[in-house]
């Protein structure tokens, strides 16, 4: 006890008051610690952040914010486009990818997504592949390969030019625009065009060849001029084709009067005669003598 | 007793929470200084059980992370006086070794040298069941020794078996699964000043700290100062603390005694300040600086500057000579010395096979005690120092720190007590229903 008369300059207590002590000990535990470190400042962060965005007109001033600045950088004329250029098309195809890809220039290059145009471009039925690049001096080079037509394929929805794939090209109005190109017809035949390739190749007489006719979508049937038709078995036809190659080559058999051979059975082919060649075998079998078997 | 029991289980479970955490305080309540230490252990390590019962407890490695020291408030004679005052030192003292140590800790191990400590020696005998020991067994036995009076308002705070006889055989260290009929025991018992250990309690309590073990400073500075062989082959250890005295008596790696003399140096430094009329701490700085109990002629030549600043001029130029210093000191620690040997020779200290006495203690460091001491306690005195532990920082490694540094030893190597062994079974209901059973059996 201290008297109450004289004043004591007080000494300082060394020791922690006991809200000190239990401070010092909290902040020592390790997940009070982290939380304090990390915890409370992302906590005010994010809680400031969303206060900050809750408000709807302040959202839409910074989104527009944004996209102003964007807008600046993007239309800076280094990055604007000018020029569309397409090579390797023929003019009309050119004319169809360049409505197709619908590219609106001048327009910055941070816009242009090449690989839609890209797309864009291969989806025209015309066109194998497209290559799209920004070539020098911001021209959007678009470089074509155009399909080749192959056939021409009779459907009912009309004339069709297909590629060496059996891919479709292009309509065609007249068999006459084509002349040069050989002629398929049927339901599926442009599924089976490299088949028909191959029959078309290995037939000798490819001059008489009309057409080739797809049947059920299963086999083909080869159309001659005079009327004549050569029908293929589903499997292996070029064998069938071959086959039939030697026997013509031996018999001559494609220039007799005939309106049908059928292949179905490469083993034996059956042969179907004109009425006229029929009758002549007939009279020719009465006026010979019994055959000697 | 039960009470006791259950208390005392309760504080080594809470030493094995804080031994899974890793981190315990070690609090050494003293007259002068109230230490900290703050301990890492490694992780529980199974070394081989050379010696004794073998720890239950489970025994590990560790290391000081923090220590720190502070000057002792409210604590006379080892026991809280002001807890206002103690709890402020040892806030301080906790707070510096939990900066230091970067981590916050919950559990502390205490000791203190009040409370007057009395010892007991205690002798329990059983008849084995089936003729080999087992665990239950060594708890039975323990559980057999007769509780003396311990006096109204004493709590024990160590009760540790000492010595197992099997038949003829005495000695046993570890009597487990060895054959025989008969199991005896020798049981050391320490009571306190239950109040006292309140006290202490509460004032940890109030510190936030959960309490994870208890020990006496006399133990615990035994187990630091006294070597591997003084222990083995018998030694005492006098802690001469502050404000009051440890005895303990080592044999065969167990205390078999403990006392303590409620004198200490806080008495010397107390004598010089009242007889050179000088305040405490000038009295404390000129005891540490020059003190002693051999006067030789050189020192009535060697004068020491007292000071003073009560502005008149003569108070304040006294000097005296160094001798007449240690004419004021060497009287004191004289009577010190004289209590002990007293206590010794009540104890019977001359009957023990090995003489062998070591002082420790922040009040051992005066010059020339280690020749006074020869002088009134026997032939065989030597000064201890604490043993070194991982860790300790330099200021901490002085005679002042022993029961500290014991105490870390005592932390992580438990001595097994009473209370590590299990209650007998004869207490339980269960038992009562089996004998039931039992007679159920035998009469249908």
């Amino acid at each position: 006890m201290q008297s109450l008369g004289r004043a004591i300059p007080l000494r300082r207590d060394p020791a922690p008051s006991r809200w000190a002590y239990r401070m010092q000990r909290l902040w020592l535990t390790p997940l009070f610690r982290a939380g304090m470190r990390v915890g409370l400042p992302v906590f005010v962060v994010v809680l400031v952040g969303g206060v900050y965005l809750s408000d709807t007109v302040r959202r839409e001033n910074m989104g527009a914010m944004i996209a102003t600045m964007r807008d600046k950088v993007a239309e800076r004329p280094i990055f604007m486009v000018k020029l569309l250029s397409i090579t390797g098309a023929s003019p009309e195809l050119a004319d169809a990818v360049r409505a197709r890809l619908d590219v609106k220039l001048p327009q910055s290059s941070l816009d242009l997504d090449l690989d839609a145009i890209r797309e864009a471009a291969e989806r025209l039925d015309a066109v194998q592949g497209a290559v799209v690049r920004l070539g020098a001096a911001n021209v959007l080079e678009v470089q074509i390969t155009e399909r080749t037509p192959a056939w021409v394929w009779r459907s009912e929805a009309g004339l069709m030019m297909l590629d060496a794939s059996g891919h479709r090209i292009a309509g065609l109005t007249t068999r006459a625009d084509r002349a040069d190109l050989p002629l398929v017809a049927g339901q599926g035949a442009d599924t089976a065009i490299p088949e028909a390739q191959a029959i078309l190749a290995a037939s000798p007489w490819a001059k008489r060849v009309r057409g080739l006719v797809r049947v059920s979508d299963r086999r083909w049937d080869i159309v001659l001029d005079r009327n004549q038709t050569v029908l293929l078995p589903a499997h292996d036809p070029v064998a069938a084709v071959q086959a039939l190659a030697s026997l013509d080559h031996a018999e001559d058999i494609l220039s007799r009067d005939l309106t049908a051979i059928d292949m179905r059975n490469p083993d034996r082919p059956v042969l179907r005669l004109t009425p006229y060649a029929l009758d002549a075998l007939r009279t020719q079998a009465s006026d010979m003598p019994e055959p000697q078997l | 007793m039960t009470d006791l029991y259950q208390a005392q289980r309760a504080m080594r479970n809470m030493r094995r929470a804080a031994l899974q955490r890793g981190v315990v305080a070690i609090l050494d309540v003293g007259t002068s200084k109230i230490a900290c230490l703050i301990l890492r252990f490694d992780g529980v390590e199974d070394q081989a059980e050379s010696d004794g019962m073998g720890s239950m407890a489970g025994q590990s490695n560790f290391r000081v992370i923090g220590a720190a020291t502070t000057k002792s408030r409210g604590v006379r004679f080892g026991e809280i006086s002001a807890m206002n005052e103690t709890e402020r030192a040892i806030r301080t003292a906790v707070q510096a070794a939990q900066k230091m140590a970067n981590v916050r800790v919950d559990h502390c191990i205490v000791c203190f040298s009040g409370g007057e400590a009395r010892s007991y020696g205690l002798a329990g005998e059983i008849v084995l069941e089936d003729g080999v020991v087992k665990d239950s067994d060594v708890g039975r036995v323990l559980a057999a020794c007769d509780l003396p009076d311990i006096g109204e308002g004493r709590e024990v705070i160590h009760a540790q078996p000492v010595n197992f006889a099997l038949d003829h055989r005495s000695g046993l260290g570890d009597p487990r699964d060895q054959i025989g009929n008969r199991l005896a025991c020798d049981l050391h018992l320490l009571s306190v000043d239950a109040s006292v250990v309140q006290n202490l309690l509460h004032c940890i309590k109030r510190c936030d700290l959960e309490l994870a073990g208890i020990a006496s400073s006399a133990y615990v500075s035994g187990i630091s100062a006294l070597v591997e062989d003084e222990r083995e082959l018998g030694a005492a250890c006098i802690d001469m603390g502050g404000g009051s005295t440890g005895i303990s008596f080592f044999m065969k790696k167990h205390m078999i005694f403990a006392d303590s003399v409620r004198l200490g140096g806080d008495h010397v430094t107390s004598d010089i300040a009242q007889g050179l009329q000088v305040p405490f701490a000038v009295a404390e700085r000129i005891k540490t600086k020059h003190g002693g109990v051999h006067a030789t002629s050189m020192d009535d030549r060697e004068m020491i500057e007292i000071g003073g600043d009560s502005g008149d001029w003569e108070k304040d130029r006294r000097q005296i000579s160094r001798t007449e210093l240690i004419g004021i000191i060497r009287p004191r620690v004289e009577e010190i010395l004289e209590q002990v040997a007293e206590r010794l020779e009540a104890a019977g200290f001359e009957s023990l096979p090995s003489q062998q006495i070591v002082l420790t203690g922040g009040a051992s460091q005066i010059p020339g005690l280690d020749g006074l001491a020869s002088r009134i306690l026997g032939q065989r005195v030597r000064m201890g120092r604490p043993l070194r532990v991982q860790g300790l920082p330099q200021a901490a490694t002085g005679a002042s720190f022993a029961s500290t540094v014991g105490l870390c030893l005592f932390a992580a190597h438990p001595q097994d007590e009473w209370w590590d062994f299990d209650i007998p079974s004869e207490r339980y209901p269960a038992r009562s229903l089996k004998r039931a059973l039992k007679w159920f059996k035998d009469n249908w």
